[in-house]
């Protein structure tokens, strides 16, 4: 189990990163964490021309708050986002979900960047950024997009990034006061890629009426889900056992999961509803109150 | 029946001591030489071309563009090897007729399992050796897959070996008395089939082995030898026609055996013969990759168990089929996993009449060996899932049932009816219902079944499970030590026996220690390499201990009494007044000056040693219980395991920590084969679980703290020590005792293992099979 | 493609330097350039931790790392861990005692996996500790030796260190 022969480059600036994915990007892989890609090429199940290893790029390591959203540098790595307080106090379901990404020495690794930009449906990051509404900085030669979600996460192990271009940075806007969060998934084992998992977002006002719901189901497709009708179903009205029974009903009515050894389809769709009932009554326990939670 | 050997409680008093193990320290600072840790920087690395499907016509192999490649030394395929290469022998649990399914080195016509090699690649590099491999043209031609025992017994399945004209590789009959006439008087029949699933060792070291010419000599040095090293050589040697004083074989630092490690594949002769080809020394390291498709695999059984009772729950009859898939080819166990399965079914139980039907079946699989508690894990949990089911069938508790039909311990030595390999199965000694009793209160069984009735939270439903088991150890046979006294006064013990990450050398050294009256922390223990110990048969079968501790007592005994008697002469005492102390022998009473090992082997004309080959015509059985408490998650069809209880009968306990964490260790495995290890295949015979990713090895977030109770009511009179072997009984019971758990809680009885999540959520909703 | 470069890496506080592949993995830099062996390969996919090393400080899958990435950077490995040949570091020390090895394949991962996480560990719970080992795979123990061996050796590192 050894990678294929590659070319390296290590780029120690983002303008040199650019100029070299605009000449060889087509053919190479951006190498970050490399938590997902290495296995892929020990396997033997990539063979990228070149490997282009952004980890010099120390300028891309960062988590600040500006104007009330939080700018996650595409190279933090996943532990700095876990032990971070400044996630804790404002968006703990980022520190909630963090926990669930493999291991420890995967997490001193991995990136936030990296795992985003792998745009796998059955990984913690995409889920949280979708259910979070993040918006996605890409840098190329050509200049700069943002993109959200939708357009971030375009198909399984497929990001809405062209060849040349870099994820530079994950902008999370801030939760609304009255907010409560819940990350929820199993997995066989702990650590393992889930089964299927949630993450819910539900703002409720003094009187327990539900605001806003933000939900994105992880396993549920090519890509995070975010269910539409459901979050719609909850919104003006009480969350309570029946009502999220109720939307997680409606939550996996378009999860279209992937059977396998682990679990069939219909296992995995009942799976995400359950988790997703659970989820949504949790994030309406630690709703309300003005609680930035 | 053996001499008896008097051990001491004197200064060497060791035995039954949690000693600190011998092993650890260059373990524990990186310092230990694992095979791939030995290789020269100029060695050659060896890749290995596997198929990739289940069954195919070799059309044509065209190892041309590879050998192109910069920096490949050599390919090899099976146009290289001797009339094709030999076929691998087996060297236990023979019949007639298995022979036609043994495997040759590399394919030659057809490939028969996903990962059988193909060719063999030789570069300077194994990153080379891996692109290279990848340039051997190899056209296969899809054959029909045979892929379960079903299909593969079916009227018209696909022949795996054409020359044998069927895929049965061996059935038999075992059994006493008259079943059909006992189940047509029974009050109740049960009947349960299980499918015991697919799974495997899988140590944490892959394999690996280094082979190349000693220099200056014309032998062959094989380092990576494991488990049976002797044996090994004896088989390399067959095979190659060469004398095996030409060859030595050495046993390096070993990472876990379990019953996989250091049987003879291919490879065994494939490295060893490119090393001897190209006059280079070669290295071969087995990947994780390459290590779930061709080391061998284990389990893979479908039971068919029938029960019958009478009105007071009596069992009159136990009456089974069992049908072994054990993969592509017959490998060195030859029908040890058939053997054993039939052999112990009968369990712990009283059965006026028994009989079993057992069946060794070829599939396009990799071929399947043993694996801890081989054949018991798996008829344990057919039996005992068939008592559960017949419990619940009368409304007695199944503890209560169990208790009524334990062998009584004054029945024992009690023959339970069946044969392993032709020979009876004799129960040497036991107290099953006292060992019950014990684990009952280990697991805290009143306190379990309050909690049980309690409600759980997140409704979560709560079960309880217990079951009982009959190992055994020590294949008969024999086992080869000698013993040393330097001049130092330090003995160096020499076994037969190996390591494979156990503590052997730590265990052998507190039976020497205890026989001579020395000091444990004065013994080194060598075994491994055929230069320096002459013969042996090494470490499976929970034999190291029982087998090869009783041929280290016997030599120690020998060398003791030898040594007391010339130093009786010398000093003109009676040997019974004197002892050995660090530096010689010495008087009890005072006043006496002591004889130094240096005069001793003056007197002696040559070294201070005696060597025996221990041997007993017959295998002890410890015995055990498994108690298991889960609370199980309907809506994910998550189990977690809040309690688990194991009592252990091992006759005579040589180290208790060590015990404890052989029980430790193979109930985890156990956990796994039941819950979480399965090696799936998709419908063209390539393994779908062939990752650590897909193959769930529990992690210390899965495998639950183990209440542990050694006991030593009944020690073997099979050997001079006592001890009867304590490698498996941690993982015999687990996947009954979980199983029965699992069932208990979600009210619909467990078939299958593993158990999957998909199957909790389905019983717990009530639409499970 | 590709050809080699010059690589140094600080292992242990000594440079080792070398002419390598970019594909190279850092396992197989430290095992066979460097030769430390006490660093284990057992799957070559980031599951099982036998390899972890310290980058840094921090415990990584040295399987999942190239060579030519930590060109210039400072790793280390089991064979740092002891003060002497005499003693051994206290999480050793505790492993030995507390049967926490068998066959040892996969210790030193944990080792080094554990080792920075000590300070402050003997407060965690038996289930906190489970989820620190829990990418670190051991077939042997069973890991009730290895969860009491964490306990053990937090508790003497951090009474060392109030002393």
């Amino acid at each position: 189990m050894k990678p294929p022969a590659f070319d390296y480059e290590a780029p120690r600036s983002l303008d040199e990163a650019l100029a070299l994915l605009a000449e060889r990007g087509a053919d190479g892989k951006v190498l970050a964490g490399g938590q997902s890609l290495v296995p892929l090429l020990n396997f033997r199940l990539a063979r990228p021309e070149v490997l282009i290893d952004v980890n010099g790029l120390q300028e891309l390591s960062y988590l600040r708050r500006e104007e009330g959203a939080l700018r996650i540098g595409a190279l933090t790595r996943h532990a700095s986002l876990e032990h971070s307080r400044l996630a804790a106090t404002y968006w703990p379901l980022l520190t909630e979900a963090m926990r669930w990404v493999a291991h420890p020495q995967i997490r001193n690794r991995g990136t936030v960047g990296g795992s985003c930009a792998h745009a796998d449906p059955a990984a913690e990051l995409p889920v949280v950024m979708t259910a979070l509404d993040a918006r996605f900085r890409v840098r190329s030669t050509r200049g700069e997009r943002v993109l959200g979600a939708a357009e971030m996460f375009v198909g399984q192990l497929e990001p809405g990034i062209e060849p040349d271009e870099l994820l530079v940075e994950i902008e999370v806007p801030p939760v609304a006061p009255g907010t409560g969060a819940a990350f929820v998934e199993f997995a066989r084992r702990h650590g393992d890629f889930a089964l299927g998992g949630v993450a819910a977002l539900v703002t409720t006002d003094a009187e327990g009426i539900c605001r806003r719901a933000a939900i994105a189901l992880l396993g549920a497709g090519p890509t995070p889900l975010r269910p539409a009708e459901a979050e719609a179903a909850l919104t003006g009205g009480p969350l309570d056992p029946s009502t999220a029974a109720e939307a997680a009903r409606l939550a996996v009515r378009d999860a279209t999961p992937t059977g396998d050894l682990h679990g069939s389809a219909e296992y995995r769709c009942d799976l995400i509803e359950t988790l997703t009932r659970r989820a949504l009554l949790a994030a309406g326990e630690r709703a309300g109150g003005g609680d930035a939670r | 029946m053996p001499t008896k050997v008097a051990t001491r409680r004197g200064t060497g008093a060791s035995i039954g001591r949690s000693e600190r193990r011998k092993e650890d320290q260059p373990l524990l600072r990186g310092q230990a030489g694992f095979v791939d840790d030995l290789h020269d920087p100029d060695a050659l690395h060896a890749a290995i071309l596997r198929s990739p499907v289940g069954h195919a016509r070799l059309v044509r192999v065209d190892a041309g563009p590879a050998r192109e490649l910069d920096g490949v030394v050599d390919v090899i395929t099976a146009a290289d090897l001797p009339e094709g290469g030999p076929k691998i022998p087996m060297r236990m649990f023979r019949r007639e007729g298995m022979e036609r399914f043994l495997q040759r080195p590399l394919a030659t016509e057809k490939v028969r399992y996903s990962g059988e090699p193909v060719a063999v690649v030789v570069a300077e590099s194994r990153y080379l050796a891996e692109d290279a491999a990848e340039l051997v043209a190899v056209d296969y031609e899809p054959l029909p897959t045979a892929l379960d025992v079903a299909a593969a017994l079916a009227a018209d399945a696909p022949l795996l070996h054409e020359e044998a004209g069927t895929n049965l590789v061996a059935e038999y009959d075992l059994g006493r008395g008259d079943v059909e006439e006992a189940l047509a008087g029974a009050e109740e029949v049960v009947e349960v089939t299980f499918h015991c699933g697919r799974h495997a060792a899988v140590p944490m070291e892959p394999r690996g082995l280094y082979a190349f010419l000693e220099e200056g000599t014309d032998r062959l040095v094989l380092h990576g030898a494991a488990k049976i090293v002797h044996v090994n050589r004896r088989i390399l040697a067959a095979m190659l026609g060469w004398p095996e004083d030409r060859i030595r074989f050495v046993e390096p630092s070993v990472g876990g055996g379990f019953g996989a490690r250091g049987e003879f594949y291919p490879e065994d002769f494939l490295i060893p013969f490119c090393a001897l080809r190209l006059g280079r020394a070669v290295a071969w390291t087995e990947d994780r990759e390459e290590h779930l498709r061709s080391t061998n695999h284990s389990r893979d059984q479908l039971d068919r168990i029938r029960i019958g009772l009478d009105a007071d729950g009596r069992f009159l009859a136990l009456d089974a089929e069992l049908t072994i898939d054990t993969g592509a080819y017959v490998r060195t166990h030859g029908g040890v996993v058939p053997g054993m399965s039939g052999g112990l079914l009968p369990g712990p139980y009283v059965w006026p009449a028994f009989r079993a039907k057992v069946r060794q079946v070829a599939t396009n699989k990799t071929p399947a060996g043993t694996y801890r508690a081989p054949g018991r894990y798996e008829t344990t949990l057919a039996r005992e899932r068939a008592v559960d089911v017949a419990a619940r069938r009368i409304g007695v508790d199944p503890v209560e049932l169990r208790r009524r039909n334990l062998i009584p311990a004054e029945r024992m030595p009690y023959d339970n009816g069946s044969l392993t390999d032709g020979h009876p199965v004799v129960y040497d000694s036991g107290d099953y219902p006292l060992l019950l009793e014990q684990s009952l209160e280990l697991f805290g069984e009143e306190e379990m079944r309050r909690w049980r009735e309690e409600p759980a939270p997140d409704g979560r439903r709560r079960g309880l499970g217990l079951a009982f088991f009959v190992e055994k150890s020590g294949i008969a046979e024999w086992e080869y030590a000698r013993i040393e006294i330097g001049g130092d006064g330090r003995p160096v013990v020499y076994s037969g026996s190996a390591s494979v990450g156990q503590g052997v050398e730590t265990v052998l050294a507190q039976v020497a220690a205890e026989t001579l009256g020395l000091p444990y922390e004065s013994i080194t223990v060598r075994h491994g390499d055929t230069d320096e110990v002459p013969d042996g048969m090494g470490a499976f079968g929970s034999r190291a201990t029982s087998l090869g501790g009783a041929a280290v007592a016997e030599a120690a005994s020998a060398l003791r009494g030898r040594l007391l008697a010339l130093a009786g002469e010398e000093l003109g005492l009676d040997p019974d007044e004197l002892d050995l102390g660090p530096g010689g022998v010495v008087a009890f009473e005072g006043g006496v000056e002591g004889v130094s090992y240096a005069r001793l082997r003056e007197l002696a004309g040559g070294p201070l040693a005696e060597e025996t080959t221990f041997r007993t015509d017959a295998m002890s059985f410890p015995y055990g219980v498994h108690c298991c408490a889960v609370e199980v998650d309907g809506g994910t069809g998550e189990v977690r395991i809040e309690r688990y209880a194991v009592a252990y009968d091992v006759g005579r306990a040589v180290n208790p920590q060590l015990i404890e964490g052989q029980i430790r260790g193979g109930l985890a495995q156990g956990v796994g084969g039941a819950l979480f290890e399965e090696l799936a295949y998709d419908e063209n015979g390539t393994l779908v679980s062939g990752s650590f990713m897909d193959y769930l090895i529990p992690t210390a977030t899965e495998v639950p703290a183990v209440r542990v109770r050694v006991t030593e009511e009944a020690p073997t009179q099979r050997t001079p020590l006592g001890a009867k072997g304590a490698g498996e009984g941690g993982t015999t019971a687990a996947g009954a005792a979980v199983a029965a758990a699992v069932s208990d809680a979600v009210g619909v009885e467990v078939t299958e293992t593993p158990i999957r999540p998909e199957w909790v959520v389905r019983a717990a909703r009530g639409d499970a099979a | 493609m590709s050809g080699t470069r010059k690589v140094s890496v600080e292992i242990n506080g000594v440079p080792v330097e070398a002419e390598v592949e970019p594909r190279m993995l850092l396992s197989d830099f430290i095992r066979h350039e460097a030769g430390l062996t006490g660093t284990h390969v057992g799957c070559e996919h980031g599951v099982c931790g036998a390899c972890t090393v310290q980058l840094e400080g921090r415990p990584v899958r040295s399987c999942l790392l190239f060579a030519v990435q930590v060109d210039g950077r400072s790793v280390r490995t089991v064979e740092d861990l002891a003060p002497s040949d005499t003693e051994m570091h206290p999480l050793q020390q505790a492993f030995h005692e507390c049967h926490a090895l068998q066959c040892g394949f996969c210790t030193p991962g944990f080792l080094m996996s554990i080792e920075p996480e000590l300070a402050g560990a003997d407060q965690l719970t038996d289930a906190e500790i489970r989820e620190m080992v829990g990418g670190n795979l051991c077939r042997c123990t069973g890991y009730q030796g290895i969860v009491e061996a964490v306990r053990l050796a937090a508790r003497r590192v951090n009474e060392k260190g109030h002393a």
